[in-house]
């Protein structure tokens, strides 16, 4: 009994039950080091393949931090944030390193679970009918002016 | 007495204005084409043909309502050069607004006065959702500003008269490659694009095997040359560096950034096989001495702050953020808090040594520069060499840049000015920075990073920070880049104008 509590004493203690933000991790990167850490946020960027690995970015609204995890526990990630689409969000599990050995130094975490939490999307965005009247008109405009200096010039 | 300026002068200035906001508004045209066909975005697409017919009209109607065939003098040109790059600031500004990712117009215009003076400090808002033209253009920025606005000028749109030579002047360079200043201003063209193709397959090619996909991996290739290369530091990602977590990746871009801050002479002088300048230049001698010292300052630095636990790392860490701050370029494989929180003030100083001092004259690199360090040290060995010996002895000091030289006092002198000049403008920063609260080593090192053209950031640099900073940056940035002169013509030509006769 005095090891199972021992162990779950010592679980407990290592780990930050609640989601960090990438501010609160950058902020007391030291206090985390080492431990396991929840952080919440939308996959941007790229999937990047490493062997059996993938690096993944995560955005929570303030900044993005390095991702590496398991290829396998990448595989159900559809949407990848960018200019076209909604990535999906992303509950990340693992263990935060301020400054990572395997990794050259980098901050990151080490994922031991990635939970999606909400499926990405892609961003429709129809043609600014307002956008273009002004791109044409003033075009004309341009054409217009262009013309009327050539044929000033030439008299 | 002072002399009014004539309206011939001001028209001679309004002309030539009038075809570099011209050459600005064409350029827009590359991500207007590439956002349609390349990226399929049209409504960024249309942001920058909106941008460029205001650009262009306004060049057009410049360039009419002055036309002249008087020649452009010494002073004017400065002023044209001082105002051009206003002009480039705000007229490129309007695509980034457009685009919705920037808080304000002045938001807009800090980091495009970032881009052009090959910077990179950054205000964008979610890096990570901006479309590719809008991202295209943040990085051809540094591309067009780096080798010169007015080299784009004079490359292709202005004629080749004594005029010509003066603009060139005006953006801090004062070194012709070859004696026609048209052919010099090409030259560097060809030596940016043939060094943009090969760093673009380079990248792309090391970013495919980092696991990119071919077309992102040749996207963030181009951009990640253009900013290096150009010593700016923007990047397509918000982790900047960070984001490719790869040895080879920062291998081959400390190569790039290294690169782009050598003189554009010694591009020629390689270039035409000559490769023992490489190591007889005083700026190459100068920046490799400047590079060991820094070095150990930071990783003294940072052996004392502890953050790093293998030597291995902290070398690849500290000589990353170090050759990025001495080559003014601004990339970062660590985030901007680190800097703060975890490097120490005796890293940090070496940093802030390694942004101040800069790279090479005409390059693209901002800061003192080597060869002026490289003449001032010289100088003053020169001085303590005169006290020594008898003062009857004739002491002369030779340095080699292209050919062998004589140092002379006119010439300390010259450099001099400009030295104090860029402590001035650090100071002023920092000053700026210290009066709205920020502690002084943080103020000292956004500031610095500014003034140099350098982009490295300790976290001041975000939208929250005040307009008055803002502004403070974009003049040091502005200043930076046109090595003061060109500003002090401009204030010159205004103090004239209110008080001449």
């Amino acid at each position: 009994m005095f090891f199972v509590a021992l162990y779950l004493f010592l679980s407990v203690s290592n780990c930050y039950a609640q989601a960090a933000t990438s501010l609160d991790l950058l902020n007391n990167a030291k206090e985390y080091d080492g431990k396991t850490v929840h952080y919440n946020g939308e996959v941007i960027g790229d999937l990047m393949i490493r062997g059996d690995y993938a690096w993944l970015h995560v955005n929570d609204g303030s900044m993005a931090i390095g991702i590496w995890a398991p290829k396998v526990m990448v595989q159900n990630i559809s949407y990848i944030g960018n200019y076209h689409q909604k990535g999906d969000t992303v509950e990340v599990s693992g263990i935060f390193h301020r400054s990572c050995l395997e990794h050259g130094g980098d901050l990151d975490i080490h994922a031991s679970e990635i939970k999606i939490v909400t499926s990405g999307n892609a961003l429709i965005q129809p043609i600014s009918k307002k956008k273009f009247y002004i791109g044409a008109c003033s075009l004309m405009l341009v054409l217009l002016f262009y013309a009327l200096k050539k044929l000033f010039q030439s008299k | 007495m002072i002399l009014k300026p004539q309206l011939s002068d001001i028209k001679n200035i309004g002309y030539y204005l009038g075809r570099i906001t011209l050459d600005i508004g064409l350029t827009m045209f590359l991500p207007f084409i590439a956002g349609l066909v390349l990226f399929k975005e049209p409504n960024p697409a249309l942001d920058f043909l909106i941008s460029a017919n205001i650009a262009i009209f306004i060049g057009l109607a410049l360039s009419w309502a002055c036309k002249t065939d008087k020649d452009l003098h010494a002073g004017p040109a400065m002023v044209v050069i001082a105002l051009s790059w206003l002009a480039a600031m705000a007229l490129s500004a309007i695509p980034l607004l457009l685009s919705g990712h920037y808080k304000s117009f002045l938001d807009a215009c800090f980091e495009t006065m970032s881009g052009f003076t090959t910077t990179g400090l950054t205000l964008v808002q979610d890096l990570d959702h901006l479309s590719r033209s809008h991202n295209l253009w943040r990085h051809l920025g540094p591309f067009l500003g780096g080798q010169g606005i007015a080299i784009i000028a004079i490359s292709f749109l202005v004629k080749g008269t004594g005029g010509t030579f003066n603009l060139y002047l005006g953006e801090g360079r004062d070194e012709k490659l070859v004696p026609n200043v048209i052919n010099t201003a090409r030259f560097i063209w060809v030596i940016s694009i043939v060094y943009l193709i090969l760093g673009t397959i380079v990248l792309g090619l090391v970013g495919i095997s980092i696991g990119l996909k071919p077309q992102s991996a040749f996207f963030h290739g181009a951009c990640i040359f253009m900013a290096g290369f150009d010593t700016a530091g923007f990047s397509p990602q918000s982790p900047n560096i960070l984001y490719y977590h790869s040895l080879i990746y920062e291998i081959v871009i400390i190569f790039f950034m290294v690169v782009g801050s050598f003189n554009f002479n010694l591009h020629y002088q390689v270039w035409r096989g000559n490769y023992k300048e490489i190591w007889k230049n005083i700026e190459t001698r100068t920046l490799l001495f400047v590079i060991m010292i820094v070095t150990l300052i930071t990783l003294a630095g940072l052996q004392r702050s502890g953050v790093y636990s293998g030597g291995m790392i902290m070398f690849r860490k500290g000589f990353f953020q170090l050759i990025s701050g001495q080559t003014t370029t601004g990339y970062m494989t660590i985030y901007a808090q680190q800097f703060i929180k975890e490097w120490g003030d005796l890293a940090l100083t070496g940093i802030i040594l390694s942004m101040a001092l800069g790279g090479c004259a005409c390059s693209t690199a901002g800061g003192i520069k080597m060869l002026r360090v490289g003449v001032i040290f010289k100088a003053f060995r020169q001085d303590i060499k005169r006290t020594m010996l008898s003062p009857n002895a004739v002491v002369v000091q030779k340095f080699h840049h292209i050919k062998t030289m004589f140092i002379e006092d006119a010439q300390v002198r010259a450099v001099l000015i400009v030295t104090l000049g860029y402590f001035f403008l650090y100071a002023l920063g920092t000053l700026v920075g210290i009066w709205l609260g920020y502690p002084f080593l943080e103020a000292l090192f956004e500031s610095t990073s500014a003034a140099a053209n350098v982009g490295l950031s300790c976290g001041i640099t975000d939208t929250s920070m005040p307009a008055i900073l803002k502004i403070t940056y974009i003049i040091e940035m502005w200043a930076g880049r046109l090595e003061l002169m060109s500003v002090f013509a401009l204030f010159g030509f205004f103090v004239a104008y209110l008080k001449g006769k």
